[in-house]
């Protein structure tokens, strides 16, 4: 058995995206949706990793460190929001949460 | 030879706790399975001669992140969800979207990407702390800086959405 | 010697008095007024003197105006004998027509108005006759007919005015666009409008047979005459233009305004020549209309419309004139037309001031003791226009018949017949206004010397107008055609003391005559009073379903269905509609987001894909 191609890794990753992006749209709670973000944020940083090693430069994964630090930032703030969102709505279900609409 | 045979394990473990986020009721399973989908992860950077990465992300998302978010399932003491009929075009849109959008995905990689090579454990040593650090400091100094400054502001925003709740 | 001067005179006068009038005393009103005419009449002789004997055209090149591809018009003025005429005819008897206004306005409102109109009038009269390109002409036209509007309309708080007013114009309009398609048909064939340039062309061109182009041409530019020069179909506004002050009809709807069309004939007679199919008909239209106003005229009983009805006939005789070749003897009728024209309007205009504003005849009569200077310059002036042997009118009048005696016999019975019915009309407006007993109830007097100077010196003119040999000054343009012809003079002649000898028995012998005549002739007579209730034809199958389709097809139909609640309304209910359907996108749901986001970028990877990357 020879080596594993590099499209696999890249497929894995649009898998795993996919997931995210399924995650996202199927989920009702809205820390589970979160999560399927950070799901997503993790896919790209496979495909980031995946393009260095197939380029041979360091670039892919300081890119992928930045995505990281971001994304931990981000769910620093966001899970703050969640946490105000349940004190003044009493609810952690994303359809309840609609009021700026038409 | 050894190196595909954790491919597939990892590339398998990953999906499945993919799936599971995705399907489960309660979110502390997702959040479990979300630890789950970290670890494969990074044991495929590892495979990818991304040593210093495969650390952070062990670090960061699974020892920070992740715990960040039982705490707040804990917190919360968030239930399993309701059925809700509110977005209906959502559950109906979203499976043939999402295959159609691997599918191209798929395709593109497959087909329209100039052939890539293969991947095999130690053929590129160039993913060490130090590698990444004299990158780091030198070509993209400012973004770093920018960085930083970014996860001051994200925590003086976390410290004053949580705050009132302390009174 | 600087041609535009002549009308710049008026011109002045008018922005003058029209800008200011209002706040200088009445004197310095009529010095402007009177003056820039004046000046305009000295300026005239002045300009004959220098070019006297006038053997060819002197031209002045103004600004030009005009320049589009091979069009150029400029504003060109030129004098020749036949603008020798109508100059001294326009600014002459208008200025006797203004000074004559002092008095007759004295007590009217608006005095300064007035002043400032008459000179725009004189203004754009003088422009007409001095142009020398087609569309120069046209602006004289048109501006003569804005000021017929204003100074018909001149008492414009009254509605038969403004209704008056209205009519003049519009009916003028209808004329302009025939001039307008002449002017139009003028370019496409000669490529310019210059008077001089297109006698050039069309001296290359045959002499039509039939109705060829330039048949129609020179018939839609008389199309234009009948309007603006009252010729059957269009003569119907003027009847209604006495609505306005006396002096008006004198000086426009007598003497000067209304001769533009045959003015406009004589100065195209280059054109007219080579389109013998239109001549035969200007001269038959001019013939019948001449029959039909006189008839009329026979049963009217407002001295001012028997007079409107007299000037529709003698514009006939002109036209008559022109139409048969004889152009000079036509314009010699125009100016002694203009002489006896004025004069009987300002005549009537004198007994109607004398009487305190009553036009009726039968409440007139008697009034030769009461107004001898006023009947005496009346009497000159209708024996003048009867033809009666020796004054003015019958040197034209007889000029015009003999031509048509060799030209069409039936023009000549009819033209003859037609002056003996004018003879008739005028002494029977003459005899009922000043012989018998007075029926009415004012105080009959004389007019001021400033109304009567003028009568006199127009009385002058009717008799002794025919002395001036105009054809004879003409025949360097328009060759004589043959000599007098005795017998028809002869017959002419005769016909008009038989008018007068029926008139002066119908309404001073035996005045029952005229009842029973009236009596026995019932349905004829209601018919001609009513004028063959031609203006009513008019209204019913013209106006009624021109302003029923201007209602309700334009005003409703189109307008208020089609554009605002059809385009206009269609199009903010259009983007209401699309405006609510995508509303409904922001739902507030935010998985409905995501997917929308994620078919978004679907489309967008497909579409990169396609075309090869993101290159």
């Amino acid at each position: 058995m020879g080596h594993v191609p590099l499209s696999w890794y890249l497929v894995l990753s649009a898998i795993l995206f996919a997931l995210g992006v399924a995650g996202f749209v199927y989920r009702k709670s809205v820390i589970t949706v979160f999560m399927s973000i950070e799901l997503m944020l993790n896919s790209v940083n496979l495909s980031f990793v995946a393009f260095s090693y197939q380029l041979q430069r360091i670039d892919g994964q300081i890119y992928s460190f930045f995505v990281m630090v971001v994304a931990a930032a981000e769910a620093a703030v966001g899970l703050a929001i969640i946490l105000t969102i349940f004190k003044n709505r009493g609810t952690l279900q994303i359809d309840e949460v609609d009021s700026m609409k038409l | 030879m050894i190196d595909t045979v954790l491919f597939i394990i990892c590339a398998i473990v990953a999906v499945v706790c993919g799936f599971n986020l995705v399907l489960q009721k309660h979110p502390i399973s997702s959040a479990l399975s979300l630890i789950g989908v970290m670890s494969s992860l990074a044991v495929l950077y590892l495979l990818l001669g991304a040593e210093f990465i495969a650390m952070t992300q062990m670090i960061v998302y699974g020892g920070a992140v992740m715990v960040l978010f039982v705490f707040v399932i804990m917190l919360l003491n968030a239930g399993s969800e309701k059925a809700s009929s509110k977005s209906w075009f959502a559950q109906i849109a979203g499976v043939p979207l999402l295959l159609a959008f691997v599918g191209i995905l798929a395709f593109l990689i497959r087909g329209v990407l100039p052939p890539l090579g293969t991947v095999a454990f130690g053929s590129w040593v160039g993913g060490t702390a130090e590698h990444v650090g004299q990158l780091l400091f030198t070509t993209y100094l400012l973004p770093f800086e920018i960085i930083s400054v970014l996860i001051l502001i994200a925590i003086l925003g976390a410290v004053v959405l949580a705050r009132k709740e302390i009174d | 010697m600087n041609l535009w001067l002549i009308p710049l005179f008026p011109l002045l006068g008018f922005l003058l008095n029209g800008l200011f009038g209002r706040r200088f005393p009445k004197p310095l009103v009529n010095l402007i007024g009177i003056g820039s005419v004046l000046l305009s009449f000295a300026y005239v002789l002045f300009v004959l003197s220098r070019i006297w004997p006038i053997d060819n055209g002197y031209a002045e090149h103004g600004f030009t105006w005009l320049q589009s591809g091979f069009l150029q018009v400029g504003f060109d003025l030129y004098v020749d004998r036949l603008t020798a005429v109508m100059l001294l005819v326009v600014t002459g008897v208008g200025s006797i027509i203004h000074i004559y206004s002092i008095g007759y306005m004295a007590h009217e409102g608006g005095y300064y108005r007035f002043f400032s109109y008459l000179n725009l009038f004189m203004f754009f009269m003088l422009v007409l006759v001095l142009a020398a390109n087609l569309l120069a002409v046209f602006v004289g036209w048109e501006g003569v007919g804005l000021c017929s509007y204003l100074l018909v309309g001149f008492y414009f708080r009254e509605g038969w005015a403004s209704n008056a007013a209205n009519k003049a114009f519009i009916v003028n309009r209808v004329g302009d666009f025939g001039f307008l398609l002449g002017i139009l048909s003028s370019v496409v064939v000669f490529r310019t409008l210059d008077f001089g340039k297109m006698a050039v062309a069309v001296q290359g061109m045959p002499v039509e047979a039939g109705f060829g182009t330039l048949a129609v041409i020179t018939a839609l530019l008389f199309l234009g005459a009948t309007g603006k020069s009252a010729q059957i179909p269009l003569y119907v506004w003027l009847p209604d233009a006495m609505a306005g002050p006396t002096p008006v009809s004198a000086l426009i709807h007598a003497a000067t305004m209304v001769t533009a069309g045959v003015y406009m004939i004589a100065r195209l007679s280059f054109l007219y020549n080579h389109a013998p199919a239109t001549m035969e008909m200007v001269a038959t239209v001019g013939v019948l209309t001449a029959f039909y106003a006189a008839t009329i005229g026979m049963a009217q009983t407002d001295i001012k419309k028997v007079f409107a009805y007299s000037t529709v006939s003698q514009l006939g005789y002109m036209f008559l004139g022109v139409g048969i070749g004889a152009y000079s003897t036509g314009i010699f009728h125009l100016m002694t037309h203009s002489f006896f024209k004025a004069l009987l309007f300002l005549g009537a205009g004198s007994v109607i001031h004398g009487l305190g504003g009553e036009q009726d005849l039968r409440h007139m009569g008697g009034l030769r003791r009461a107004m001898p200077i006023t009947c005496a310059a009346l009497a000159c002036a209708s024996f003048s226009i009867s033809g009666f042997p020796g004054f003015a009118g019958f040197f034209s009048k007889d000029a015009i018949l003999s031509a048509a005696y060799t030209h069409s016999p039936w023009m000549f019975w009819l033209g003859a017949f037609t002056a003996g019915m004018t003879a008739f009309y005028v002494f029977r407006a003459f005899f009922l206004a000043f012989f018998g007993t007075y029926r009415g109830h004012q105080h009959p007097h004389e007019s001021p010397l400033v109304m009567t100077v003028p009568l006199m010196i127009l009385a002058v003119l009717s008799v002794f107008g025919g002395f001036i040999n105009v054809p004879g000054f003409l025949s360097h343009e328009y060759p004589l055609a043959e000599h007098e012809n005795k017998l028809a003079m002869a017959i002419s002649a005769s016909f008009g003391i038989i008018g007068i000898l029926i008139a002066y028995l119908m309404y001073v012998a035996r005045p029952s005559l005229a009842e029973s005549a009236k009596n026995t002739l019932g349905g004829i007579y209601t018919l001609v009073y009513n004028k063959y209730y031609v203006d009513e034809i008019y209204q019913n199958t013209v106006v009624k379903p021109l302003e029923g389709i201007s209602r309700f097809v334009l005003w409703r139909g189109v307008d208020e269905t089609l554009i605002d609640a059809g385009i206009v309304g269609g199009l903010s209910r259009t983007v209401r509609a699309w405006g609510s359907l995508f509303r409904r996108i922001q739902s507030g749901s935010i998985r409905n987001y995501a997917t929308w986001v994620l078919a978004g970028s679907l489309l967008v990877i497909f579409v990169l894909s396609l075309v090869g990357g993101a290159r």
